[in-house]
């Protein structure tokens, strides 16, 4: 069995070759911000040529990415074009749809963590996913956020009592729940606070990246402005990858934006890459500023 | 007469017709249980519930309790593990395809097969072929042949009724697949299980023709709670003893018993046995929240 690459040495990898459908990467918008991937830091994520079939049907078509680490990345696009697909490739979530099959590399430190011998759950053990319905489970507050140590072996009370304190100071719930989180229900909160329960959940097992697909999507605008607060705070700390079919939610909180589209075969693909505010303000592709601009999509 | 108007009258007596149903569930439910206790008063008593039976005058019922409540036990030790597991396995394992289609319909074939054929099967096997004679274990293993398959069908409709989110959640969190049966499944499909034990035991206490012929029709002599030795016959805690239970007991004090204090016993024991189901499905039920509740902290 291929192991991932330990966390705390991430090994230096070679930027990725140039492929057809990426775009020269534009220089850096925001001096001494994140939102070049340069040249000096390896991704800490990336996708060579991933194509997704479900079954016989194409579903996306020869996907390059590169995502520079403790940034955030918002993947746009319109709906149907593949964004959540391609989101879930990153931590081996595809496997559970049994037609579905990935082909080429996804790259998690530079290790291929798409293929066979790689077991998902190492996967997924340091990837979190924050889903767009909040779903915690029907256990209390501190069940949730123990389940992950739990799982992975974790077995002192004290050790366990610690990363449910710290995982929902993280997520900037504590204050709210911190009188009665062992007693109430996950079920027993708000729609926006059973989405950063979510998000405390992922942080407890420490993961070195959280994808979140359309995480504030069944939330109302108040909520909403919390968990985009919360992705800041983040954004330090955690490599972050988030799905939105708000544009202003990408432009407030992304360092960088990928824009995908379905083409005529109706197969997603990866328009452009850049930093956010190039693709809002400055994009290289026509389809981009169409869709950006509100023409289209 | 407007459209809405007759709409609404639609409504009305769809609602009425509803309501009709389930106010006559439950006049028969109460007609029953009120017809057998008025029966009872003035036969059930202390001496009654836990004396020993005799041929010859009102005696009591408590060893035919005794033994319901063992082979009950003793069949729910066999069917609730075997039949969760069933179930896990055809939810979470088994898939689409022939052998599954197979499993399934065999279910549903020993599930329907009468209880008097499972009781002559019984007789072949577990008494004849074992030679153990008319036994507790006998008549539990008899009842778990045809109980086993409707447990499983119904663990496995708890744990498809199951959220997939929750599935997803812990997949996602980085735990395996028996963790995520084990710490999310399960634990959200416990009604749905305790449903299946209910309606299980309902069967089991109620069974009498698969028991004649494996666990005895032989009135119980004196029990000795005393004797723990579990391999002795004499032994009411041994899975070997002959075991009339309170529904066998009823058959057979309609179908051959003399006197006229027998219609006394059987309606006092038709309306324990009544009472025993009541109290088995409320305690379930608590039960059930109660573990509910341990194993999900909330």
């Amino acid at each position: 069995m291929t192991t991932l690459t330990p966390a705390p040495a991430p090994p230096h990898m070679p930027d990725l070759p140039p492929s057809p459908d990426v775009r020269p990467m534009m220089p850096v918008m925001r001096p001494g911000g994140r939102a070049a991937l340069d040249s000096d830091v390896a991704p800490k994520l990336g996708m060579r040529r991933v194509n997704v079939y479900y079954g016989t049907k194409r579903a996306v078509r020869d996907v390059d990415l590169a995502i520079p680490p403790n940034a955030v990345t918002a993947f746009i696009g319109p709906s149907g074009c593949g964004k959540s697909t391609i989101l879930r490739c990153f931590n081996r979530m595809n496997d559970l749809i049994p037609s579905a099959r990935v082909e080429g590399e996804v790259l998690f430190n530079g290790d291929d963590i798409g293929a066979k011998d790689v077991q998902p759950v190492a996967v997924r053990q340091r990837i979190g996913l924050v889903f767009q319905k909040p779903n915690p489970f029907p256990m209390s507050i501190y069940e949730n956020v123990a389940y992950g140590p739990r799982r992975h072996g974790v077995k002192s009370r004290a050790a366990i009592d610690e990363v449910v304190e710290k995982s929902l100071k993280r997520a900037a719930i504590w204050d709210e729940v911190k009188d009665d989180f062992r007693r109430k229900s996950g079920l027993a909160l708000s729609g926006g606070q059973q989405q950063r329960l979510c998000i405390a959940r992922t942080l407890a097992t420490d993961p070195e990246v959280i994808l979140m697909d359309e995480p504030c999507s069944a939330l109302d605008p108040i909520a909403t402005l919390k968990i985009e607060a919360l992705i800041n705070e983040l954004r330090s700390t955690v490599t972050i990858v988030i799905v939105t079919h708000n544009m202003q939610q990408a432009s407030r909180v992304s360092d960088r934006t990928a824009f995908f589209t379905m083409g005529d075969d109706r197969a997603g693909y990866l328009v452009e890459v850049g930093p956010t505010l190039q693709i809002f303000t400055n994009p290289g592709e026509q389809l981009t500023e169409d869709y950006v601009s509100g023409r289209f999509g | 007469m407007t459209a809405m108007r007759r709409a609404i009258l639609v409504d009305r007596i769809a609602t009425g017709i509803l309501w009709g149903i389930g106010i006559f569930v439950v006049a028969i439910l109460l007609a029953i249980i009120g017809h057998f206790l008025l029966a009872a008063i003035g036969t059930l008593s202390p001496s009654f519930l836990f004396g020993e039976p005799s041929d010859t005058e009102v005696g009591g019922i408590g060893p035919l309790i005794w033994n319901s409540v063992y082979i009950l036990v003793l069949t729910l030790l066999i069917t609730v593990p075997l039949g969760t597991l069933g179930g896990i396995y055809m939810a979470e394992y088994a898939g689409e395809g022939r052998i599954t289609n197979i499993i399934r319909f065999s279910q549903e074939l020993i599930s329907s097969v009468p209880s008097i054929v499972v009781g002559m099967f019984g007789l072949a096997l577990f008494v004849n072929l074992t030679h153990w004679s008319f036994t507790a274990l006998g008549g539990a293993l008899a009842l778990a042949v045809f109980n086993l398959p409707l447990m499983s069908r119904l663990a496995e409709q708890a744990i498809r009724a199951v959220p997939e989110d929750e599935r997803a959640a812990s997949l996602a969190l980085g735990s395996t697949k028996w963790q995520t049966i084990v710490h999310v499944v399960l634990p959200i499909a416990i009604p749905g299980l305790v449903t299946g034990v209910i309606l299980t035991a309902g069967r089991i206490f109620g069974e009498a023709a698969a028991l004649l012929f494996t666990a005895g029709v032989s009135t119980p002599t004196h029990y000795e709670f005393g004797n723990l030795n579990l391999t002795d016959p004499r032994s009411p805690w041994s899975p070997f003893h002959t075991a009339t239970t309170l529904s066998v007991y009823i058959w057979k004090l309609n179908s051959d018993a003399l006197g006229s204090f027998v219609q006394q016993v059987a309606n006092a024991s038709a309306a324990v046995l009544i009472l025993m189901v009541l109290i088995f499905n409320l305690g379930a039920r608590g039960l059930g929240r109660l573990l509910q509740r341990r194993v999900t902290g909330a």
